[in-house]
């Protein structure tokens, strides 16, 4: 019989030997289920350490890169997927993957996420969604819901929201996610699902940000929060056949959106074939 | 080696620039259009998937910039296009690829500002934002050149310095250097030297992405090679990682600075013209050099013992050099398409005895040999 390795033996094996931890995050961050439900669907997919790329704007959930032993590249606020955009279409071969923050992705790198989703660019990436800025404070994010208390929004907060998932549609994704970091085994099934894609993958993944929002918002701890994902969390097949009054207080979960749609790398990779082919006619 | 026939080519600076670059083997560009360097891109746009490089236009100009310091860290030679705003936009990833030494090529087609400004008009403004761009401590490489040929050779020189010393180079050409159209020879491969990045030879793990070299460059890998490093524009160790120890701190930032200053004379290089006898010299780049060398002539005509000086490299500007340059003169005049850029460093430089004197132009329009040679006349 062949050893079956622990969960940690296979997490460990894609942890960074030479990067002393702990890492920056508090603790009970959902930061850490994410990765870890990342490195298993990696795993899972068998993906070679060296043919995947992690690539990271700025911000808690963007520090995780560095802990990875892959080949990892942490940017600059927001501009993770432009980056990855260079990256992916210098080396198509590789796997590409974004992690970023509701910030990140939807304030200041909202132009490049419509774009990279637009591109239908191979590249899943994994939006670590705490609805809040961790890094910086706690300040509020495009992600924020009405009425919630930030450092900037001590009053309650007055702005409209996005929704990443109905973004990622309209602007032409062609798989669109949403897990928890309480639905641990759904999420790494997503993001399996969203790296064997060819084409732009989002996972809109719900972290919780307990130091700031949940102190702020009186959520309670870490684990007051992830329950909260348990209670509210409504699966898409199952939301399908609920009247919408009763969905209210609800949020969808699962695989939300797929199409298959050609890949920008593919699309380049033709045109150059087709010049090619040209010239040799002459 | 056969005989290959010498390609004359009547070329605009821009595709100059586009062939240059294409001659140092260019593999990547992304940019976004802005006048006066839209051709650069068009030019990209058309060669590059042609030779099976890579072409992307993005949706602003700081995704370009971020596309770029990507595709170079998985191993291509990489550059962009631009002009004033997208330069302006660019500052903070550009900030990003001196820390996290990468290399990669900025053209700069200058044009009036400050903002919008003048975007079909000639100006020389950029020159300071070439230098101190971005935030905080780094030593910047910027070249100029002052003709379509130029544009080509210091396209390749700006590659093969970004290369050598992995690190951003920024060419600053200007907006009548990118539209005017010389005639000119394109080298032949194998005239010009080119350079590529110093790969590591040693086991994979043992590499270090930014590992202290008795010569300050690092050797580098790219992505997907078997090295696994990290990139990170947090101050970093020898590894990429983030580090708040305030020996690898300074460690750090003085290894972006000596990687270049160790090698100034290998970086910099100077043009000079009726400099032997000289008392009083005109110093210029990019377009105003030529009108600076007819000035000259016109001068020299009338009896006036004046030279000129035209560095290529306008960061770092060579200190050294320029001031040997300057021990005979007594009178300099630093003629520039801006309120006065370049002067303050000639001013550093010169010796004590050589009085400065600052010509400049912000109009829109070129400097003219005329407006040269009547400044020094002024000033003898
Ligand atoms: C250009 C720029 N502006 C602002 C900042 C400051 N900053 C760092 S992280 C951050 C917000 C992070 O929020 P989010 O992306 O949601 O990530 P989280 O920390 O919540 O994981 C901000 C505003 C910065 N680093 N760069
Ligand atoms: S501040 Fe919030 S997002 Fe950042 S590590 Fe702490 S809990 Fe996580």
């Amino acid at each position: 019989m062949t050893h079956q390795p622990l969960q940690s033996e296979v997490t460990h094996h894609y942890l960074r030997p030479k990067k002393k931890f702990p890492n920056v995050w508090c603790a009970g961050c959902g930061n850490g289920i994410v990765m870890g439900a990342l490195i298993r669907a990696i795993d899972k997919l068998g993906l070679d350490k060296n043919d995947v790329a992690v690539i990271s704007g700025i911000g808690c959930s963007s520090r995780m890169p560095v802990y990875l032993d892959f080949n990892t590249l942490h940017t600059t606020h927001g501009r993770a997927l432009a980056f990855a955009t260079g990256v992916k279409i210098a080396k198509p071969q590789m796997k590409v993957i974004v992690i970023t923050g509701d910030g990140d992705a939807l304030a200041i790198g909202g132009n490049h996420f419509i774009h990279a989703c637009r591109r239908n660019i191979d590249i899943t990436a994994v939006l670590i969604n705490n609805k809040i800025y961790g890094m910086t404070g706690g300040q509020f994010a495009p992600t924020t819901p009405g009425g919630m208390i930030a450092t900037t929004a001590p009053h309650g907060n007055y702005e409209k929201q996005f929704d990443v998932v109905k973004l990622a549609i309209g602007a032409g994704a062609s798989y669109v996610a949403r897990g928890t970091v309480y639905h641990v085994t759904q999420l790494e099934k997503l993001i399996t699902g969203g790296l064997r894609k060819k084409g732009f993958a989002l996972i809109d993944a719900f972290s919780n940000c307990h130091t700031y929002y949940g102190r702020m918002n009186r959520e309670g701890d870490a684990v007051a929060m992830i329950r909260w994902f348990k209670k509210h969390a409504m699966p898409v097949e199952a939301a399908a056949r609920i009247p919408p009054e009763k969905l209210k207080d609800k949020f969808i979960t699962g695989l939300i959106h797929e199409t298959d749609a050609t890949e920008f790398c593919e699309e380049y990779h033709w045109l150059v074939d087709r010049l090619s082919g040209k010239e040799a006619e002459k | 080696m056969t005989m290959q026939k010498a390609i004359v080519k009547m070329l605009q600076g821009n595709e100059a620039c586009v062939y240059g670059a294409l001659y140092a083997g260019v593999e990547f560009f992304a940019g976004y259009p802005i006048t006066p360097s839209t051709e650069i891109a068009e030019g990209m746009a058309r060669e590059l998937p042609r030779r099976g490089g890579k072409f992307i236009q993005m949706e602003d100009e700081i995704g370009s910039i971020a596309a770029v310091i990507g595709a170079a860290n998985a191993g291509c030679k990489a550059m962009t296009a631009t002009s004033g705003p997208g330069f302006s936009l660019m500052q903070e990833n550009i900030g990003y690829a001196y820390m996290t030494e990468t290399p990669c090529v900025i053209i700069n087609v200058q044009r009036g500002g400050p903002s919008t400004g003048l975007p079909t008009k000639i100006a020389q403004s950029d020159t300071m934002q070439a230098r101190w761009g971005t935030h905080g401590d780094y030593t910047a490489i910027a070249v100029a050149p002052s003709s379509a040929r130029e544009c080509f050779s210091e396209t390749v020189r700006a590659f093969n310095l970004s290369e050598r010393f992995r690190t951003p180079v920024i060419v600053l050409t200007d907006e009548v250097l990118g539209h005017m159209r010389e005639i000119m020879t394109i080298p032949q491969a194998g005239e010009l030297r080119v350079v590529d990045r110093v790969r590591p030879d040693v086991p994979h793990e043992w590499y270090r992405h930014f590992e202290i070299t008795p010569s300050f460059v690092s050797p580098m890998a790219s992505f997907g090679e078997g090295y696994r490093y990290n990139v990170s524009g947090l101050t970093h160790d020898q590894d990429g990682f983030p580090t708040a120890i305030p020996e690898e701190i300074k460690t750090k930032l003085d290894k972006l600075r000596l990687k270049i200053e160790r090698y100034i004379d290998e970086i910099t290089s100077f043009r000079t013209e009726m400099m032997d006898d000289a008392h009083v010299a005109v110093i210029s780049y990019g377009s105003v050099a030529r009108a600076a060398y007819q000035a000259v002539r016109m001068a020299r005509e009338r009896r006036i013992k004046v030279g000129a000086i035209q560095p290529f490299t306008i960061w770092p500007l060579g200190e050294i050099r320029l001031r040997e340059l300057l021990i005979p003169i007594k009178k300099v005049i630093v003629a520039e398409l801006n309120m006065g850029q370049l002067v303050h460093e000639i001013r550093r430089v010169a010796p004590r005895h050589t009085e400065v004197f600052s010509l400049n132009r912000y109009d829109g329009e070129v400097m003219t040999p005329h407006q040269i040679l009547d400044k020094i006349r002024e000033v003898l």
